[in-house]
């Protein structure tokens, strides 16, 4: 025997003769296809922007907590590593967001032969990179600036 | 005469039935709830965002009176409270895909209570933040 796992493998026909089961491949050895990796893709996203709701929530409880924690936690976000992140947690949101809507259309019966879901899978990527890179520029910007002028404020009072 | 002998009634092996294995019944609930949180997170999050644009490298002050206004507050709940709902059933889906054994159970339970507790905690920082709003005005 080759393969150990081979021995749990042993399945009866229905006239009681013993044979081998099938195995699944492995991983590998399936073809590459966009719709697999999308697949995964809206898993690990879902995780990731779980655990940027809980740094969102840490952040929230800095702000009840008083002026000095939120000032801590402002360093996280102020800083560039802190912002990789919030655009890691914005990017990862915004697809699990596009991934979601595209099972509750097929959970409709829409959208779910494969031509379609071959079409629609580059389409899912290209909406979450332009929304996703929109957003964290727009986002950004607007936080540098606010920031900026109001430093600008201070110096000046 | 032959009304007492013994027939399956249940389509199960008794072993099955024994060990407490197979469907628990409680798949098609699962599976709503999350499309339904699903559905009710895109408002929400959307609403998130935009007012994220608002708030935007502002001082403690600023999101203080942010936080309490009334509005902002529901939302902010329903936010926490949608999403770590719906995070906990789709974290709870990976545990019972990915980890088999006598991980499974404690793995799950730690799902339950690492969610749960976040998620309270979003809750009443928001409550004290329209607390803290309230005893600024008066």
């Amino acid at each position: 025997m080759q393969d150990i796992r081979k021995a749990l493998y042993v399945g009866s026909r229905s006239d009681g003769r013993l044979i081998q089961r099938p195995m699944s491949p492995h991983l590998q050895i399936y073809r590459y296809r966009l719709s697999m990796v999308l697949s995964i893709s809206n898993r690990l996203t879902g995780v990731a922007a779980t655990a940027g709701a809980a740094l969102g929530v840490f952040w929230l409880a800095a702000a009840a907590k008083g002026p000095k924690s939120f000032e801590t936690a402002r360093k996280v976000t102020g800083n560039p590593v802190g912002q990789l992140l919030l655009v890691g947690w914005l990017a990862s949101v915004v697809y699990h967001t596009v991934g979601g809507i595209r099972h509750l259309i097929w959970d409709s019966g829409y959208r779910y032969d494969k031509t379609e879901i071959n079409k629609d899978g580059p389409v899912a990527v290209g909406v979450t990179a332009g929304v996703s890179t929109v957003l964290a520029g727009a986002l950004l910007g607007v936080a540098g600036g606010r920031a900026r002028s109001r430093a600008k404020a201070r110096k000046a009072g | 005469m032959n009304a007492s002998v013994s027939h399956i009634e249940v389509m199960r092996s008794q072993l099955g039935r024994a060990r407490g294995l197979g469907a628990g019944g409680s798949g098609v609930g699962h599976w709503w709830a999350e499309r339904v949180s699903a559905a009710a997170l895109l408002p929400l999050s959307t609403w998130f965002v935009v007012q994220m644009f608002r708030l935007g490298g502002a001082d403690h002050a600023e999101v203080v009176k942010w936080g309490g206004k009334p509005v902002n507050a529901t939302m902010l709940t329903a936010l926490i409270i949608t999403t770590f709902y719906h995070a906990q059933m789709g974290l709870q889906v990976i545990v019972d895909d990915y980890v088999h054994g006598k991980a499974h159970l404690p793995t799950r339970i730690l799902v339950k209570i690492g969610t749960s507790l976040i998620g309270l905690l979003g809750v009443f920082a928001v409550i004290k933040l329209v607390a803290a709003g309230n005893s600024q005005k008066s």
